[in-house]
């Protein structure tokens, strides 16, 4: 159970104005949309599981953010802390989903086969693929709110499903707590190992409470499916291999993520999924798809284009460096995966991660060869669209609203020439 | 002294109840969603939820039992603080294998008594077996009774006393809401304005210092920074950070309050050189008369005759009271029966960074090892004692004769 000031009802024999945070240093996702009258409206309010607002934000008063990276600032308790507090996490939502809005339907397509291509990324540019995602499962509060017995259950549930499979599938679960050093170095030399987190973003929300009891790590045999357990979410499942065949990877993804699905669905643990918001994970920036597909790829070249940065916005795609997010690249190899997580399905994310690096692996060929890309830079469709229709509609504004002033003034001058 | 009608409208008790009007509306509200949590809480039997604690080595993992455990994990103190809220630092800092940490903090004064069963032998641990059902704690603020009290500077760089303490009312740092943290901080910096003569001085709040002043405060040693040890982050002190946190020096810079770092108000008085009787009957001036001024407003200190000063963590229970010299003691502390003659004499020693810290050159931090079950002009007198003691062994050394390990002070008076 959680920790601060959670239940601590005192706060509600002060006023507004004296619990309200000082967020004049702050900025993040959180402090951009908590006014004085959404903290006074939704204070006094708790989840059936005993989650409050406070507990909610508690991450993002601790951490003003950087003046260049805008953090989220808040987390989730438990499934039903997007509802309680929609208020606050809706407009949050909005602003780092690119304006998803609260009516707005999530599509999800776990279907590999609806991926177009995607075997043939050129091995000698793309170093290794791979695709991760985060799964809750339902009946429990999440990691920043859920108690011992709670992490412990879920543990022992995945654990269950997890060694129940077989086939490509069938591997072994490593609890942190009683590894030996043999494995644990093991792991470490697989890149397979998560510790401890030390990021105050993760640890001010209450997420490393109690480590390292009940979490884990799960690999299969041939170490391309990897499982998390209870690190930053209930589940984080991860698909990767060596090389460029993402289709591969995404293929993997997808069947090892719906076979365990099945097995929590018989014991009447589902997955947290809603229409609205797809699948539900601690961290708003990870609804959706929580997806993240990428690869590691040599863009020597092209990483030092002048439009570079121009090229990963139009392909809705980010760079990070090879040790992961907040890294720097090494080599000029790049990581380069998806940017969007909420609106579009996963085999949409993917296939922009797919068409995109193939584009860009051109590009570097072509750069190789002292050619020019210019032609191959994508034209941004969607926003071209808009801006005609932009224009459109401020030209009907413009003469409709001239229209009204001419008809006006004429009626106004017409009418004081009559009185004289 | 603020008039009647002032004091009234200003005063804690009033303010409390109007609020508690609005607040008993609202937590009606909130009560039934409470009740729903509390229910969700329940679904899991205590062996669930009972903390791995097999490689653990701290005072709440020695005292901590499953049945324990089960009998305690439902309570809740009147603002709702829990069990797994108190022993939170001491799950998550299973603690060394050489030093033994308490691994257990109070957020509020209830704490002490809706956990007893608990806190009780973590206390007896920690304080050489006092036992606060038995036993009663003897509070001393007279320094005119300190004998001997000046040093001599060729050995004693510097003399100091601190202590901390809590604003009876008011959730302590573990638990503490923004609202009332900075309750804390306008009681306190109301009442330090209050001071008058060598006591008077300035509040500098943390949040909105200029770095010129913070430099200042840097250089003198004065300025305390975001807690970055786990034992304090895990027990959730550094939430909010700095929100109403702040320093308070008089003008001569000899008397200090830090306001919510990891109690309510830590009190330091010190100043260079070994005269630690002028520096403990400043300390009990000024704690004196900082007591007095939170009480015209009606305002008190969280004291209790088993307990003494109620703090944050338990290890600073009964006076908080921590006397110690920067002192050089160059041939004494080589020698082998060093650390024997402080134990006899119920000293400790530290780095001249503090807790955890290593000697700087010969110089280390001398001060009282107890906190509990003596008073604090008890304790002052023990490190008087104790320091002529050093002093006087290094000044035999230096001779060439020999020194004699002293008898042990029994442990226990009361």
């Amino acid at each position: 159970m959680p920790f601060g000031n959670t239940h601590n009802n005192f706060k509600l024999n002060y006023k507004v104005e004296e619990e309200y945070p000082n967020l004049s240093k702050h900025n993040n996702h959180m402090a951009k949309v908590l006014t004085k009258e959404i903290y006074g409206k939704l204070r006094d309010k708790q989840t059936p599981s005993g989650y409050t607002l406070d507990d909610v934000i508690q991450t993002g008063v601790d951490n003003p953010g950087h003046p260049f990276i805008m953090t989220v600032g808040c987390v989730a308790g438990d499934e039903e802390s997007y509802e309680v507090f929609k208020d606050l996490l809706d407009p949050i939502i909005s602003d780092r989903h690119g304006g998803y809005k609260p009516t707005d339907k999530h599509k999800t397509d776990l279907n590999f086969e609806n991926l177009k291509g995607g075997d043939d990324l050129d091995p000698n540019y793309v170093l290794s693929s791979r695709v991760r995602t985060g799964r809750s499962i339902k009946g429990f509060t999440l990691p920043p709110h859920n108690s011992r017995g709670e992490r412990r259950l879920i543990e022992k549930l995945s654990v269950e499903a997890l060694t129940s499979l077989d086939g490509e599938f069938k591997g072994k679960y490593y609890p942190l707590k009683s590894m030996t050093d043999a494995e644990q170095e093991q792991l470490i030399n697989d890149h397979f190992l998560f510790d401890k987190p030390v990021s105050p973003l993760l640890t001010c929300a209450g997420m490393a409470r109690d480590w390292p009891d009940a979490r884990g790590i799960w690999h299969n045999d041939n170490k391309t499916f990897l499982v998390w357990v209870n690190e930053e979410d209930h589940l984080r499942v991860i698909s990767m291999q060596q090389g460029g065949n993402m289709r591969e990877v995404f293929r993997r993804f997808c069947v090892g993520l719906q076979k365990i699905e099945e097995i929590f669905k018989k014991h009447n643990h589902g997955f947290m999924w809603n229409e609205h918001l797809g699948f539900i994970l601690t961290c708003p920036s990870n609804l959706g798809t929580g997806l993240r597909g990428g690869v590691h790829v040599k863009l020597p070249k092209l990483s030092t284009h002048a439009k570079f940065e121009e090229i990963l916005t139009r392909l809705r795609l980010q760079k990070r460096g090879t040790g992961g997010v907040d890294t720097a690249s090494v080599g000029g190899v790049f990581d380069i995966s998806n940017a969007d997580r909420l609106g579009s399905s996963e085999v949409y994310q993917v296939q922009l991660v797919v068409d995109g690096v193939k584009l860009m692996v051109e590009m570097e060929k072509k750069l190789e060869k002292g050619e020019s890309i210019d032609s191959m830079i994508p034209s941004q469709k969607i926003l071209f669209l808009s801006f005609i229709l932009f224009h459109v509609l401020l030209c009907w504004l413009v003469t409709s609203w001239a229209y009204l002033a001419d008809v006006s003034i004429t009626y106004f001058l017409l009418k004081k020439s009559n009185n004289n | 002294m603020a008039n009647t009608f002032t004091r009234m409208i200003s005063g804690r008790n009033t303010a409390v109840m109007l609020a508690l009007g609005a607040g008993t509306l609202a937590s009606g509200f909130l009560l039934s969603d409470s009740m729903a949590a509390a229910e969700m809480r329940k679904m899991y039997p205590p062996s669930a939820d009972y903390p791995d604690l097999r490689k653990h080595n701290n005072c709440m993992a020695s005292a901590l039992t499953p049945a324990m455990y089960a009998r305690l994990r439902d309570r809740t103190t009147p603002n709702n603080w829990t069990l797994d809220q108190c022993i939170q630092t001491g799950v998550d800092n299973p603690g060394h294998p050489f030093i033994k940490t308490v691994g257990m903090v109070a957020g509020d004064e209830e704490s002490y008594e809706v956990f007893a069963e608990l806190f009780d032998p973590v206390i007896k641990d920690r304080h050489n077996g006092y036992d606060p059902r038995l036993m009663k704690h003897h509070t001393d603020l007279d320094a005119s009774k300190i004998t001997s009290g000046v040093f001599d500077e060729h050995y004693v760089l510097s003399s100091r006393v601190r202590t901390g303490r809590s604003i009876r009312g008011l959730s302590l740092p573990p638990a503490c809401t923004r609202s009332e943290r900075r309750e804390v901080e306008h009681v306190v910096v109301t009442a330090l304005s209050g001071l008058k003569g060598d006591l008077a001085g300035r509040y500098y709040s943390l949040g909105e210092m200029t770095d010129r002043e913070q430099q200042q405060l840097i250089d003198e040693h004065f300025l305390f920074d975001k807690p970055v040890s786990p034992l304090l982050t895990a027990a959730g002190m550094a939430r909010d950070w700095p929100d109403a946190r702040g320093i308070w020096h008089n003008n001569e810079k000899n008397f200090l309050i830090w306001v919510n770092e990891e109690d309510h108000t830590r009190i330091i008085s010190m100043e260079k050189g070994g005269n630690m009787k002028r520096v403990f009957d400043r300390f009990c001036r000024g704690l004196k008369q900082v007591e007095q001024l939170i009480q015209e407003r009606g305002w008190e200190f969280m004291w209790n005759e088993r307990l003494g000063y109620i703090l944050t963590c338990p290890s600073n229970l009964g006076t908080g009271l921590r006397a110690g010299v920067h002192i050089r003691l160059p041939l004494l502390s080589r020698d082998p029966r060093f650390k024997r003659i402080l134990d006899n004499l119920r000293l400790q020693k530290r780095g001249t960074g503090g807790v955890d810290t290593a000697a700087t050159g010969d110089t280390i931090d001398i001060s009282n090892l107890d906190r509990l079950g003596r008073s604090e002009v008890e304790l002052v007198q023990m490190v008087v004692d104790g320091v002529n003691y050093l002093i006087e062994c290094e000044k035999r050394l230096e001779r060439g004769q020999d020194i004699k390990i002293p008898g042990p002070i029994s442990q226990m008076i009361h």
